[in-house]
């Protein structure tokens, strides 16, 4: 069909500039700006932490707080996909804790187990992520549901486990991607490796969604799956993988809350929520169709930040739940009135 | 037109010539610009089916909805038993006595026959709803419809549609109508169904009703009718007695119409090709059967037919989305099972669908992004590269002559004509070479429609197999080579090129002896 890309004739239609090609460059540039408020609300609040804290704002200081807002930031790396798809994955919580329980249970403190647990571990999440996939697209029910009972599920199983406290010790060769980093880095000190682990991990969830067929499809899947299939797009398959990266991305977030948190049976309490602020703070539609996993985690670090805010204000723990559940209320709502707006 | 027979003896009009029950004068209607009713009369006398007939767009739902309030005129009087009204809504209009059947009913599934009936104005004893005497008011309803055998505790989901749709008459009785409105009642009714509604309309004729009746089967029309008004193209072309006019005649009055609209002209015979495509005994339980077709490179073969016919059902067979369960399909000679849209765009086969919106296009996405949909769905996953190497979208959007602000725009923000171009830019992305177009330029302006022909007619031209369904008898006559007409589920009949427009009425309709004796 070599006839068929010869363009339409141009003889009676006048010479006019149809579309401006962009380069990549602005369309990067551009896609940051659109969802810039998330970028200046971090900055905001970096700097609001500077002022309130007492010994000012050192490079350690803020390599401390992504430190710990690794584990969120890498949850909402793994859930943009899921939300961009369409679909909700509340069981992520449920499965750092089943990861931080589970690594203590199989290793009980050997280091000779610690690489074959992480191994289980990730066989395990991609598994959770398969069954939230098919469950959601196959039996058509909905992934809000399907996910909050595969949470239930695991936290039964994690209880039932562990008799309600949990046994084992975690080996220190396994605490270490969470604790630990290389010595001796000027200006900053010690590089945490679970900061490491972030950037490249990060990485890749941003280059698998922005830059490979996979990724664009969904977008796709989540602005019209009807449209979409009816264009070839394997639907079924796009999202089963969605919910597997989104475990797997849960399963890398529990052991490195495994290291710096140890071994609790609470330990992933709340993360699904945190997960999805997250990704709604960094301008996700809940829905599908858009997101960035750059603004995710934006949205993410924010969040974090946002609760070492609080606590340099003294204010109370408790009000961590009132301040999330006032940024998912508001993030949302200010998607949606901006959307109106432009539509 | 001596040729014409009566099927049936249309009953003796009760109060054929008094005064209209319902008139309206100079009804005008326009949306967004564009007018869809200029200056409509029509009035229903007392005791008389009035039907209403024309093409698709012709303007006879509008003007129902007019009449029946779900849309307020741009101009024009509406006078009920001589004095003038103005509904402000549908309810208003029902109390005042005139109600409207749709051809989707306003029921509720999960209720019972008696509370959707009632639904809003329950008869209520001692603060409780009196369901015993609801029912007992439903049950001498149903009566004198002569359905005394629809329970009045059934629920309305249980029943089938037929059934559901008597229930519709009964609550529009039970407002009192005076006048009543029915839009292609007939359409999903069985032949016998079809009879025991005509039974009913006749007994509520009997009863005095004015009954304005919308239907493009003629036959219906001369069954039932006393006189029709035919509209065309948002006007009246005239009322008739229905007893004064033959089939062939109401047919011109439907159609008959200048081709304003200029089309490429024709594959001349040394352009066509091998057949590309050939199904050959393709069903799809309940919906198709009997299909035999084929198309060649170098044509395109139209596909006309009324709604309800098959044309859309035929399209998403082909192309997987409600496969075929019987029959054959070949593409270029092999035998090709095709299961799901993927199957068949690895066939090179391209779809247009009728609603691109909901069905062609991700709306909130690029028009990059859509322009690339299908192609990027058959590369790999984990890479960045297009299959079939490079591809430049800019030169996509340039061969479709797309319009747009850049390529990043998103298509919801484009004109409907130019969002069709980005649909036929994801199937050249592909390098479809079997392109099936369902209402390729429904709600399209009409200089981009021009160029969405010129465009179809230049595909073809470089080898494209062409299947294009369209319900507008002017595209389908200027763009097809050959065409196959589609009545109840199957191919009723061909035509070569430029078939007039009352051929392929009469094929449509099933009046094919008419057609054959002129």
């Amino acid at each position: 069909m070599s006839a068929s890309t010869t363009a339409p004739s141009q003889a009676d239609v006048p010479e006019t500039p149809v579309v401006k090609p962009s380069s990549r460059a602005r369309r990067a540039g551009r896609g940051l700006l659109g969802s810039a408020p998330i970028f200046l609300i971090l900055l905001v609040v970096l700097v609001a932490i500077a002022v309130r804290n007492p010994q000012g704002a050192s490079p350690e200081y803020y390599l401390a707080l992504l430190k710990r807002a690794a584990p969120l930031m890498l949850l909402a790396a793994g859930q943009i996909f899921v939300i961009v798809s369409g679909e909700f994955d509340l069981s992520v919580g449920a499965l750092i804790t089943a990861v931080v329980v589970g690594a203590a249970v199989i290793t009980d403190g050997d280091p000779s187990l610690s690489y074959p647990a992480i191994g289980g571990l990730l066989v395990a999440g991609v598994a959770v992520g398969a069954i939230n996939g098919v469950a959601t697209t196959r039996l058509r029910v909905p992934s809000f549901l399907v996910t909050l009972g595969m949470a239930l599920v695991i936290s039964g199983g994690v209880l039932y486990n562990t008799g309600g406290a949990p046994s084992g010790t975690l080996p220190q060769n396994l605490r270490f991607f969470g604790r630990e980093g290389i010595e001796g880095v000027p200006v900053i000190g010690e590089l945490p490796y679970s900061v490491i682990v972030l950037v490249v991990l990060g990485s890749v969830c941003f280059w698998l969604m922005h830059r490979t067929n996979f990724g664009r499809q969904i977008f796709a899947v989540g602005g019209n799956a009807r449209a979409a299939a009816l264009s070839g797009t394997r639907v079924h398959a796009v999202k089963t993988l969605a919910f597997v990266i989104s475990a797997v991305s849960a399963v890398v977030a529990g052991i490195l809350v495994a290291g710096f948190g140890g071994l609790s049976n609470d330990a992933g309490a709340g993360y699904e929520f945190q997960a999805i602020s997250a990704v709604v703070l960094g301008g996700a539609v809940l829905g599908g169709g858009r997101g960035s996993v750059l603004t995710a985690m934006a949205g993410a670090l924010t969040l974090e930040a946002l609760f070492t805010l609080l606590n340099l204000l003294r204010l109370p723990v408790e009000l961590r739940f009132t301040v999330q559940g006032v940024i998912i209320i508001a993030a949302v709502a200010y998607a949606s009135v901006r959307l109106r707006a432009s539509a | 037109m001596t040729e014409q027979q009566l099927p049936g003896d249309p009953p003796e009009p009760a109060t054929s010539a008094g005064p209209p029950l319902l008139e309206v004068t100079g009804i005008s209607k326009s949306f967004f610009g564009v007018t869809v009713l200029a200056d409509v009369d029509l009035d229903v006398r007392a005791g008389e089916v009035h039907a209403v007939l024309g093409e698709n767009g012709a303007g006879k739902s509008t003007l129902m909805k007019v009449v029946a309030a779900a849309h307020q005129p741009d101009a024009g009087t509406i006078r009920l038993g001589g004095e003038e009204v103005t509904f402000s809504h549908p309810r208003d209009a029902q109390l005042k006595g005139v109600s409207i059947i749709y051809q989707e009913f306003n029921l509720l599934p999960d209720r019972t026959v008696a509370q959707n009936i009632f639904l809003g104005r329950e008869p209520v004893r001692a603060g409780v709803v009196d369901s015993r005497r609801m029912e007992a008011d439903t049950r001498r309803l149903l009566a004198a419809l002569g359905a005394s055998n629809i329970p009045p505790d059934r629920l309305v989901r249980e029943l089938s549609v037929a059934q559901q749709q008597t229930v519709e008459i009964s609550k529009a009785l039970s407002y009192e109508a005076r006048v009543l409105v029915m839009d292609e009642p007939t359409a999903a009714l069985s032949p016998h169904e079809t009879e025991a509604l005509f039974e009913r309309v006749r007994r509520l004729q009997e009863q005095g009703l004015g009954i304005l009746y919308i239907s493009h089967r003629l036959k219906e029309i001369f069954e039932l009718a006393q006189r029709v008004t035919v509209l065309k193209d948002g006007r009246r072309v005239g009322t008739v007695e229905a007893s004064a006019v033959t089939t062939r005649e109401l047919v011109r009055m439907m159609v008959g119409r200048d081709l304003a609209h200029y089309y490429p002209p024709h594959a001349s015979p040394d352009e066509l090709g091998e057949v590309r495509l050939r199904v050959r005994g393709g069903g799809v339980p309940g919906l198709l059967h009997d299909i035999d077709l084929e198309v060649r490179a170098g044509e395109i073969v139209g596909v006309a037919g009324l709604a309800g016919s098959g044309r859309t059902e035929l399209a998403q067979a082909l192309f997987g989305v409600r496969p075929f369960g019987s029959g054959r399909v070949e593409v270029d000679g092999r035998a090709v099972d095709l299961r799901t849209p993927r199957a068949a765009l690895r066939q090179r086969m391209g779809f247009v669908t009728e609603d691109r919106k909901a069905e062609g296009l991700v709306l909130p996405l690029a028009v990059r992004d859509n322009g690339l949909l299908a192609l990027r769905a058959l590369g790999r996953w984990l890479s960045g590269r297009l299959p079939g190497g490079p591809l430049r979208v800019t030169d996509l959007m340039k061969r479709v002559d797309l319009r747009a602000a850049s390529l990043d725009q998103e298509v919801r923000y484009l004109s409907g004509g130019n969002q069709q171009k980005v649909v036929l830019a994801k199937w050249l992305a592909t390098n479809a070479s079997i392109l099936i177009f369902d209402e390729p330029t429904r709600g399209i302006d009409v200089g981009a429609k021009a160029g969405i022909h010129e465009l179809m007619r230049e595909l073809a031209r470089a080898g494209a197999a062409i299947l294009m369904i369209s319900s507008e008898l002017p595209e389908v006559i200027g763009m097809s080579d050959r065409m196959l007409v589609m009545r109840g589920g199957t191919i009723a009949g061909r035509l070569p090129a430029d078939p007039t427009e009352d051929r392929i009425m009469l094929l449509a309709t099933g009046e094919r002896d008419l057609g054959e004796a002129a």
